[in-house]
């Protein structure tokens, strides 16, 4: 049982820390420079992505096992017209990213629907978010580094929380970091995202002392 | 907007309009592959590829898509298209594909293809849009190139995988500089040559 806690505890902290969705492989970065200039709204995109993560990464590792992964399909023999061992070669990896894209943009939807009818206030808060987060490269990067290790379900559920704090915690830093740069005298040609990028560089470095902890 | 011309469309997102250092689209998949030259041109190939294409298949079909559900439409066609770039780098190109990862996939969300296909193809001709697609494409390539040129050479010595500057430890004399290998030099490099261009170009200069 112990051992079971301790690798969610590790793929939780890695997540998180070490391998920062937002700092070490860069993904999310468009929405992650565009809407970070106050801390409130900050805050609401990250958390908007901390739940769509939290699905969306275990919905695509369930569908990778059960109908991507190769031989994946054998369940599916015993309800159609064919000879055993007929599914036991089908690699449908390929269709990986079509599905994955597919599942991301239908679970936007519906928690968009879900939020709006059960609970409005939060839903007038992320709401301006929730599309812009189909084309967030964090969440289908998460999906695909969850297909690239090979991560169990359970596994999936924990790596998709920890992706999601560990990219909401980056943007509210910087943020933050933003908001006390307005008293700031930056050169005229550095100003706005100029600035921005040498700030995330600096993040990312002071996030890098968490490398190489090991678990 | 109605009067641009190719070349128009072609040369302005090379440094007057650039998607990566004006319009902020397009850095979240590309960053991690500059520390070589060749990932990143391949990258940059496999970017030109898929908005060029994307965008010539957008706009023939732009007055059959119904606007509520566009992005969904542009969504599927640009996914396929990363499929096939996948495809064919697993089949002629294996080692870089390994090296590319998840980032190949993560073209799909590359928000220049999604950006150029909403913006310039749902409004013009097929043509005119397929030489957008490779303007831009080109304008996010030569960010990455110009970064990657820096990454490789002061972090491993190395251009394309020819010795430039001999490393201290195979018995040259260059030390090589271990930040450039990782993730933030990207986010330096980048952000000084916005610098570059808008010391050079003061009209890109953001009020903030």
């Amino acid at each position: 049982m112990s051992e079971i806690i301790e690798t969610h505890l590790s793929i939780l902290l890695k997540a998180v820390f070490v391998e920062n969705l937002a700092l070490a492989f860069f993904l999310g970065m468009c929405t992650f420079l565009a809407i970070s200039k106050n801390v409130k709204t900050a805050i609401g995109l990250g958390i908007a992505v901390i739940v769509i993560e939290a699905i969306t990464v275990p919905a695509n590792q369930f569908i990778y096992a059960w109908f991507l992964k190769k031989g994946a399909l054998t369940w599916a023999e015993g309800f159609l017209p064919v000879s055993p061992g007929y599914f036991a070669t089908v690699d449908l990896t390929f269709l990986g990213f079509i599905s994955y894209i597919g599942v991301i943009a239908a679970m936007v939807q519906i928690l968009e629907m879900f939020l709006d009818k059960f609970f409005p206030a939060l839903y007038n808060t992320l709401g301006i978010f929730l599309p812009l987060i189909t084309v967030n490269c964090a969440i289908l990067g998460a999906s695909l580094f969850m297909q690239e290790r090979n991560y169990s379900f359970a596994e999936s559920c924990t790596y998709g929380l920890g992706c999601g704090i560990g990219w909401a915690l980056a943007i509210a830093a910087l943020a933050g970091i933003r908001e006390k740069m307005k008293y700031s005298d930056v050169p005229p040609p550095l100003r706005g995202l100029g600035i921005t990028f040498i700030t995330v560089g600096l993040m990312a470095l002071a996030f890098m002392s968490f490398s190489g902890i090991q678990l | 907007m109605a009067e641009r011309t190719t070349k128009s469309v072609i040369v302005d997102p090379l440094v007057d309009n650039n998607p990566i250092a004006l319009q902020i689209l397009g850095i979240c998949s590309a960053l991690a592959v500059t520390t070589k030259m060749e990932t990143s041109i391949v990258m940059a190939v496999a970017v030109i590829a898929v908005t060029a294409f994307s965008n010539l298949a957008v706009s023939a079909i732009r007055s059959y898509i119904p606007s509520s559900i566009r992005i969904i439409v542009q969504m599927t066609v640009i996914a396929s298209l990363v499929i096939v770039v996948d495809q064919f780098l697993k089949a002629y190109f294996f080692d870089i594909s390994k090296q590319l990862s998840v980032f190949v996939g993560l073209i799909i969300t590359n928000c220049i293809v999604m950006g150029r296909a909403e913006g310039f193809a749902m409004k013009n001709g097929p043509w005119l849009s397929f030489w957008d697609g490779i303007g831009n494409g080109l304008g996010y390539g030569l960010v990455l190139l110009f970064v990657a040129f820096f990454r490789e050479l002061f972090g491993s010595g190395t251009l394309m995988g020819y010795v430039i500057l001999p490393l201290d430890r195979n018995g040259g004399w260059y030390n090589p500089n271990n930040l450039m290998l990782l993730p933030p030099s990207a986010f330096f490099l980048i952000g000084f040559l916005i610098w570059l261009i808008r010391a050079y170009k003061p009209e890109q200069i953001e009020e903030s």
